[in-house]
């Protein structure tokens, strides 16, 4: 069986696995999902590809406790707006977290997740979700 | 020589403790988690699977061993969990660590140890020059039928090496292998649940071909148990491979460290690679490691291996086996049948 829109995934693919956007160079600033121009420097800005280290914090959030078909056996879940180090903000679920601990400011780490599937015949979509950061051992994360 | 110059580990953050499966079953727990050697097991989050487990994986590899991903040319995903039935989990990995495209890439099977036959392949590639470096990774959601006896051991979780020749944390010895035709356990073609032989998976499976390997090995290598300071053998459950040492004359000593099936289950593909992951982590230079992986159907892979001086200089930068052994979170049996589809009207 044929499912449409297969390659609107496909063209994402390398941008939602790797957090991948991009910067202007001319007035620093960070971009993801990636802009075709820079909206604040036009045609003066200089915009090279940047893959996000994936480090950020909880800028706000929100637990969604009532949730489409597809997102039924994850509630209750968390969405927040997650700010990168490098300064973009992106909106992302917070997973390995229960929801009554998580905090404004928090930090997170990106991780990789499935994201959604076209019921149990098609195309599986994976992405980047957050998480708090981990231990390490023998390693001061900040 | 060519020799592991990355690896990681990845383990999901749910537990479901023995006992808690057991009072569904009307089962006595205490008694059958210390029977079985096994007292909890990770349990994936309903976003989780074999693909997401490989690239988490596959990331602390990359970073522990801080190598370039696009020197790698080979990525191999062995699994018995794989999403799609039809398209490789590789091409997920490796468009999520930064391959390039110019590599080859495919997915194994060989129900437990499809991990290590991926890292033996790797291994020759590596050593023909075909290859700069290798990905191999054994990775598993394992699911057991409920109410059967594999549902206390069934896992998620995953290890993934970077086999390669340069400046390696522990090199490859020597590794041989045992393989007959043995039906002891299986899957067919648009079943959910495996199907076992119960009693047969002992002796005439588990302990005939993880035993023939061994031997082989230690004949191959010249050396004897006493060459070798940590063993590593497939952990369906807690029990067989402490028997397998017995049998071999391993002092419990040298096995006791590898035995993370105890706190996360059997992870099948992952499993004696996630072992060894833990020995890595806290192995002393110039340790040798001797491990078996085991694959139903079946057959054994054994290594030699030595840990290098590389080692030390490369700890602290990923969460160890033991990290991730600590982070948890225990789930109740009507949460776990949620997380793992068995409640079907979900979808
Ligand atoms: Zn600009």
């Amino acid at each position: 069986m044929a499912q449409h829109g297969v390659a609107q995934i496909w063209r994402r693919i390398r941008a939602i696995y790797n957090i991948e956007g991009n910067t202007c160079k001319t007035c620093d600033t960070y971009y993801f999902p990636p802009r075709p121009v820079c909206p604040t420097c036009r045609r003066k800005g200089v915009l090279e590809d940047h893959k996000f280290k994936g480090l950020g914090k909880i800028h706000t959030f929100a637990v969604v406790r009532q949730a489409p078909d597809d997102f039924k056996r994850q509630i209750p879940y968390v969405i927040a707006q997650v700010e990168l180090d490098e300064g973009a903000r992106v909106t992302a679920q917070i997973v390995n977290i229960d929801p009554e601990e998580v905090e404004i400011g928090m930090r997170v780490r990106a991780c990789f997740r499935k994201i959604t599937q076209a019921g149990t015949a098609g195309v599986i979509v994976y992405g980047y979700k957050f998480e708090p950061v981990l231990k390490v051992t023998g390693h001061s994360y900040p | 020589m060519v020799g592991i110059v990355g690896y990681g580990v990845y383990v999901p953050r749910y537990r479901i403790k023995t006992e808690e499966i057991a009072a569904v079953w009307g089962e006595d727990g205490p008694k059958l988690a210390k029977g079985l050697g096994v007292f909890e097991k990770s349990v994936p989050g309903p976003d989780e699977d074999v693909a997401t487990i490989s690239v988490e994986a596959a990331r602390n590899a990359i970073k522990q061993g801080d190598i370039d991903p696009t020197d790698i040319g080979a990525v191999y995903v062995g699994s018995e969990s794989h999403p799609y039935a039809v398209k490789p989990t590789g091409t997920i990995v490796a468009e999520s660590i930064g391959c390039t495209h110019d590599i080859t890439c495919a997915d194994f099977e060989f129900a437990c140890k499809a991990g290590t036959a991926a890292v033996q392949t790797c291994m020759g590639l590596v050593d023909s020059k075909m290859i700069k470096i290798g990905l191999a990774i054994g990775s598993d959601t394992a699911q057991g039928r409920p109410g059967d006896a594999l549902e206390y051991s069934a896992a998620a979780g995953g290890a993934a090496f970077l086999i390669g020749k340069k400046k390696p944390v522990a090199t490859i010895e020597e590794t041989v292998s045992f393989t007959t035709d043995t039906p002891d356990f299986w899957r067919r073609e648009g079943e959910d649940f495996p199907s076992h032989g119960a009693r047969f998976t002992g002796e005439p499976a588990y302990f005939r071909h993880v035993g023939a390997g061994a031997k082989s090995l230690l004949k191959k290598t010249k050396t004897t148990v006493e060459d070798y300071d940590y063993f590593v053998f497939h952990m369906p459950n807690g029990k067989f491979p402490i028997a397998m040492g017995r049998q071999l004359g391993v002092p419990p000593e040298k096995l006791e460290d590898s035995l993370i099936v105890r706190q996360i289950g059997n992870t099948y593909s992952g499993s004696a690679m996630m072992g060894l992951a833990r020995i890595l982590d806290i192995a002393d230079p110039d340790s040798k490691i001797f491990m078996v992986a085991y694959g139903s159907g079946a057959g054994s892979d054994a290594f030699s291996i030595k840990v290098e001086e590389e080692i030390e200089s490369r700890r602290g930068e990923v969460p160890t086996m033991d990290d991730y052994i600590a982070r948890k979170t225990y789930v109740s049996y009507a949460v776990y049948a949620k997380y793992r589809r068995k409640i079907v009207a979900l979808g």
